[in-house]
């Protein structure tokens, strides 16, 4: 809402030093968002005055042109000598002939600035010194008009050398609100004239000064057959003059409010309703047939709109109608058939009233943000309809001549305003801040509140303007608002003992600073894939990951799904980076993804209640899985060459590494077996489980998917199921007795067949070697030599230390054989002699 | 040779003389195996000895002795010269340049968003507040419903909300992290005292200052007798913890369904704390000489919202509110650039140096 400072005047009687900007704080203070205050016209300075032609002379020039050369009375202040004009004058060039002599004009002498910081010199030309210039409407930013100057009326009592700013409204602080969905009285010169007042302890008049009378009939016919619309009022102006033009105050005003000048009639019922908040329709009678009837459309019906569009209307859609079908969509639009035009004499005011919830519907089903629907989903006062009906009524008899019809029809009435009763120190309660209960009583009486006291029981009824008002709460903010917020103190709650960050949150947290700590760097990308992302990571037509939950209005078309692995947006990421030439990455990300769930709807249970146990579970069962993932891709150097040598490609090695990072920081031990899964190389894929359950994947990239997304060959990616991994990893542990006797050392090199898995020799020898076993590392693999083809020799150094005694040679030697022995029970695995 | 006592003084004189000129362990080991060693002439001295009559035997003896107390000390004495010149000199051949650059692993960081999530719960988590999580694809009843936004609400249009196909299965991307509020208030005891950050979802444009998916933090507090008050003190000590000691908040009144009364929550401006007002010659980018930055939204819980999720309403009361993340790093931080926030640049995660102040 857009509101004129100068209008808000003719209301509430602000100070003559209240400017736009201090009446801001005010409002802002109370509450409302004022988003910018316009100083309109404050860029036109210096000598602009009125002026009176005295002559006026027809030169025609050799480029086709006429220009005319003027004589203009300019006031004492600013006449030059002149031969013929005792008085002096101005000579000035001019273009326009839209002006006689004797005609009051705005001449902008040298020294003003114009709009678009337009300054004005006397210059030559034409063959004359022009000392000054005659100003068109666009020139003084008032409006777009260049057709010809500006002739101001000889009545308005200006004389020359006069500031013309005021009968041109030139100058003016437009107060730019953004009324926010409760407060819809706002969207009124009336109601922001009233805040203003309210809070500033002024006197203020309303705009809307008659009630509304009992229903009568004698007007145009109207016939209300929906309750979404309780009343209407229609009046009938007939035989005005379609020839009027805008006064240049309405279409000023108008403009100021941010709405266009269209025709007088029209003018005045947008006037009307910025004022009073009230929108108004006006139908040209001739064209309405039969009486109006406001109804729900039926299905498929169709209506073209004033803006020429046709339009398919919803069942549940409200309408005008007569006996031709639909004139217009209530509250949101009117139609084309009915629409007042050049010739139109007669016409039927309609102010009625529309339910906002279901304009709220039409406005969204139709995407029609009209004037008049803004305001009547916020809510519309509904006794203003019978008051802006005839303050435009009265403006079409005034300004356009014509003759208000003393019949007139008031159809429904008044909805009933339900009240409210509350003890009278809720809102000190809520607001933590003492408000004596005459305070509260009067602070609600100035809102325009009935308000009746019983004991220390509040009883009130809101005024018709405020629908907002409902709630006791919603008084405790009315109260509070105009108390001001600063006046609340500032107390700190006491929370009980809190129990910290989750099992969970603290091991997510160790996992992200662990990885971070590790040279990995986080992002976070958006959750949204296409269908054929699937396809490029050759991901199967069976694999769980095709559980793709898609959106029905997705925020690109090309991207309606889910993501359903973090890969893809990983991928994206690198792609993001190596074009801006960082080309070392190991990129992670925590974040969820999203699989597909029973496709069952949930259910909307009331809100007068706890919803059911079922009626939750019904709303779980309907949701998709949502586990948290962990991704990261590492690619190009993970060490970069440098002064110590040749640098260390990031692969599959960190790839797994990462992995223990993660197991580590939750106190997982992830195990990794030889896997073939998609987007991964079917012969560097680990499957990685906690104790025996799988928890995700990792691995150098399939060439061809590296290929598909251009990632450099041998890039390696790794993929966790977080909230399986925290689940499975195992409390703390206990702290065993650390031993202090000394260490017995044993290196065995055990030949295998090719594809058995050095973790399975590994378990096998720690099997063996029992309790005596303090650890057991692999320290070198070896093929070719002695070692026969497709085996190879694999070197294991194992520590052996007792509790309680020094291990003799026999001990360990015993110790060993036994793990030998399991290992070549198991793996086939051959002792191979040092 | 002759063991008078000039033989033997040349002897050591000789001996000590070649430890002199001896500079390193091997030129001393070759010094000593010459004069101390089973060759020497103290070694054929000490032989000849036995075949010394009794009384010159005895004068001998304790010159040979003598003699070979000097040689071996002169020789220890050396030693240690010759060691500590060539540990010397090991050491200024071992000297390295102390500003190559190194790295352990590369630079690795969180993201900023991250970070700042985990900053603002730590606040809450000592006050004793506790952190609710929830999903992301929501009931539409959690989102908008149980918040007091009626079905009528613009907000519940496909134009803002992100809805799960098809729409008529109520499941959506969602809005805020209020639908966390929702389910503490259900699933948890009373009193409930919550922060929920976490990401949310719009169907907004993407642009410097928006982006459809970005992240909140929203809190709750539900006990007997909160007020207002409460709010403004809660707040108040979170500007404090994250900005300083000496800042504040202020509430302006404002709508939200689901608080009644609303109000949108400024930070006093931590860089110019309100100096840069009606100052022109020293403007503050970072309230853009306002004094004031707006951080979010908050209120009094909509007793509505108690009502849905089962509470006596005339019994407790509570407040919420709720900031973006972004934005709060927008402004903490001087980031520009809503975009380069998930675009996953490295740069802009490592951009963060430090514990965050």
């Amino acid at each position: 809402m857009r509101a004129p400072l100068g209008w808000l005047r003719e209301w509430v009687d602000l100070p003559e030093e209240t400017t736009g900007r201090s009446l801001a704080e005010v409002l802002i203070r109370a509450g409302l968002e004022v988003e910018t205050v316009d100083r309109v016209g404050a860029e036109i300075t210096g000598p602009v005055v009125v002026g009176r032609v005295l002559a006026s002379v027809d030169e025609p020039q050799s480029n086709g042109k006429t220009i005319r050369w003027v004589q203009v009375d300019v006031g004492p202040e600013h006449n030059q000598p002149h031969a013929e004009y005792p008085q002096g004058c101005r000579s000035v060039v001019c273009g326009a002939h839209n002006f006689a002599v004797g005609d009051l004009v705005v001449v902008s002498l040298p020294g003003a600035v114009l709009a678009g910081g337009f300054a004005i010199s006397a210059r030559k030309t034409y063959g004359h010194l022009s000392d000054g210039m005659i100003c068109a409407e666009d020139e003084l930013g008032i409006g777009h008009d260049h057709t010809g100057i500006i002739v101001l009326p000889a009545d308005a009592g200006l004389a020359p050398g006069d500031d013309p700013a005021g009968v041109l409204l030139l100058r003016d602080d437009v107060l730019d609100i953004d009324v926010s969905a409760d407060i819809g009285y706002c969207m009124s010169i009336r109601g922001l004239a009233r805040e203003a007042g309210q809070n500033l302890r002024l006197p203020y008049r309303d705009p809307v000064d008659r009630g509304t009378p009992a229903a009568r009939a004698d007007g145009y016919p109207v016939l209300l057959e929906d309750p979404a619309c309780p009343l209407f009022v229609a009046l009938t102006v007939t035989g005005i003059d379609p020839s009027r033009p805008t006064p240049r105050w309405l279409a000023r005003r108008l403009v100021m409010a941010g709405m266009r000048s269209i025709s007088l009639a029209v003018d005045i019922t947008n006037y009307v309703m910025l004022e009073t908040g009230q929108p108004l329709h006006a139908y040209d009678a001739t064209r309405l047939t039969g009486p109006i009837r406001v109804r729900k459309a039926a299905a498929g019906e169709q209506i073209v709109t004033l803006d020429d569009a046709t339009r398919t209307l919803h069942p549940d859609d409200l309408l005008i109608t007569d006996d031709t079908g639909p004139i217009g969509i209530a509250g949101v639009m009117g139609g084309a058939t009915t629409e007042i035009g050049e010739a139109t004499t007669d016409i039927v005011l309609e102010a009625a009233h529309f339910d906002s919830s279901s304009i709220g519907w039409t406005l969204r089903r139709h995407n029609l943000p009209s004037e008049a629907s803004k305001r009547f989903h916020r809510g519309v006062d509904p006794n203003a309809a019978y008051s802006a009906a005839h303050r435009a009524a009265q403006l079409l008899v005034e300004l356009a001549g014509g003759t208000l019809a003393d019949a007139e029809t008031v159809a429904g009435g008044l909805p009933a305003v339900p009240g409210q009763a509350f003890a009278a120190g809720l809102p000190s309660a809520i607001l933590g801040v003492d408000v004596a209960a005459d305070r509260v009583v009067s602070i609600l009486r100035e809102s325009g509140c009935d308000v009746e006291v019983d004991a220390d029981r509040l009883a009130v009824v809101p005024p018709s303007w405020r629908p907002d008002l409902r709630d006791p709460y919603d008084y405790v903010e009315e109260v509070g608002r105009k108390l001001g917020f600063d006046r609340i103190p500032s107390l700190v709650p006491p929370a009980p003992v809190g129990r910290g960050y989750t099992p969970g949150q603290r091991a997510r947290r160790a996992i992200g600073s662990a990885v971070a700590a590790s040279g990995f760097v986080e992002v976070l990308t958006f959750p949204f894939v296409s269908a054929e992302e699937l396809d490029r990571l050759a991901v199967p037509a069976d694999d769980d990951r095709r559980a793709l939950v898609r959106l029905a209005n997705p925020l690109a078309e090309t991207q309606p799904y889910l993501r359903t692995t973090m890969l893809p947006g990983l991928f994206a990421a690198v792609a993001r980076n190596t074009s801006r030439g960082n080309d070392d990455l190991a990129l992670y990300e925590v974040g969820r993804v999203f699989l597909a769930g029973s496709g069952e709807p949930a259910p909307i249970p009331g809100v007068d209640r706890r919803p059911s146990a079922d009626e939750l579970a019904a709303i779980e069962a309907a949701l998709p899985s949502q586990p948290r993932h962990f991704g990261a891709v590492l690619t190009g150097y993970w060490r970069r060459p440098g002064w110590q040598g040749a640098g260390v490609p990031a692969g599959w090695e960190q790839a797994f590494a990462l992995v223990d990072v993660v197991g580590h920081a939750v106190g997982a031990t992830v195990d990794r077996a030889a896997a073939d899964r998609a987007p991964w190389h079917p012969g560097r894929c680990a499957a990685l489980s906690v104790a025996g359950e799988l928890v995700g994947h990792a691995g150098e990239l399939h060439p061809a998917v590296c290929r598909g997304y251009g990632l450099p060959a041998g890039t390696a990616a790794v993929e966790l199921d977080l909230d399986a991994l925290i689940r499975l990893a195992p409390g703390a542990g206990s702290i065993a007795a650390v031993s202090p006797r000394p260490v017995a050392k044993e290196d065995v090199a055990l030949v295998v067949a090719d594809d058995v898995a050095v973790a399975e020799v590994r378990a096998a020898l720690a099997d063996g070697a029992g309790e005596l076993l303090e650890s057991i590392a692999l320290f070198d693999v070896f093929t070719g030599g002695h070692v026969p083809d497709g085996q190879k020799s694999l070197a294991f150094a194992l520590r052996f230390r007792a509790p309680d005694r020094t291990l003799t040679d026999a001990d360990t030697a015993a110790a060993r054989d036994a793990a030998v022995a399991v290992a070549t029970a198991r793996t086939g695995a051959v002792l191979r002699a040092f | 040779m002759a063991l008078d006592h000039e033989s033997i003084g040349q002897v050591v004189a000789r001996a000590l003389d070649a430890f002199a000129s001896a500079s390193s362990t091997s030129e001393l080991k070759d010094a000593r195996l010459a004069h101390l060693g089973d060759r020497s002439a103290l070694a054929a001295a000490s032989k000849e000895i036995g075949s010394l009559p009794g009384p010159e035997r005895k004068d001998a003896g304790q010159r040979l002795g003598a003699a070979r107390a000097e040689v071996t000390a002169a020789l220890a004495a050396r030693q240690a010269e010759v060691e500590a010149a060539e540990l010397e000199r090991v050491l200024a051949e071992e000297r390295i340049d102390v500003t190559l650059p190194v790295e352990l692993v590369p630079q690795g960081a969180q993201h900023p968003i991250t970070a700042l999530m985990d900053q603002l719960s730590d606040v809450f988590v000592a006050m004793g507040w506790e952190i609710a999580e929830g999903p992301e694809v929501e009931g539409e009843w959690l989102n908008f419903d149980a918040l007091n936004i009626g079905p009528d609400h613009p907000a519940r249009g496909t134009s803002d909300t992100l809805f799960v196909e098809p729409i008529e299965n109520h499941l959506l991307l969602r809005t805020h992290t209020s639908p966390v509020q929702i389910r503490s208030l259900l699933d948890r005891p009373l009193p409930v005292y919550v922060v929920c950050p976490g990401r949310t979802y719009r169907a907004d444009e993407f642009d410097a200052t928006h982006v459809p998916v970005f992240h909140q933090i929203e809190g709750l507090c539900v006990d007997k007798g909160i007020s207002l008050a409460h709010l403004k003190g809660t707040l108040d000590h979170l500007a404090r913890s994250m900005f300083g000691q000496d800042i504040t908040t202020r509430m302006r009144p404002h709508y939200f369904p689901f608080t009644e009364p609303s109000a949108e929550v400024d930070l006093q401006c931590f860089v110019c704390h309100g100096a840069s007002v009606g100052d022109p010659d020293n403007p503050c980018r970072t309230c853009r000489s306002q004094g004031w930055i707006e951080w979010g939204g908050c209120g009094v819980v909509n007793p509505r919202v108690l009502a849905a999720c089962g509470i006596d309403t005339d019994v407790y009361s509570g407040f919420a509110f709720g900031m973006g993340i972004e934005r709060t790093l927008m402004f903490r931080n001087n980031a520009a650039d809503m975009r380069d926030m998930v675009e996953g640049d490295v740069r802009f995660s490592r951009s963060l140096k430090g514990v965050a102040r």
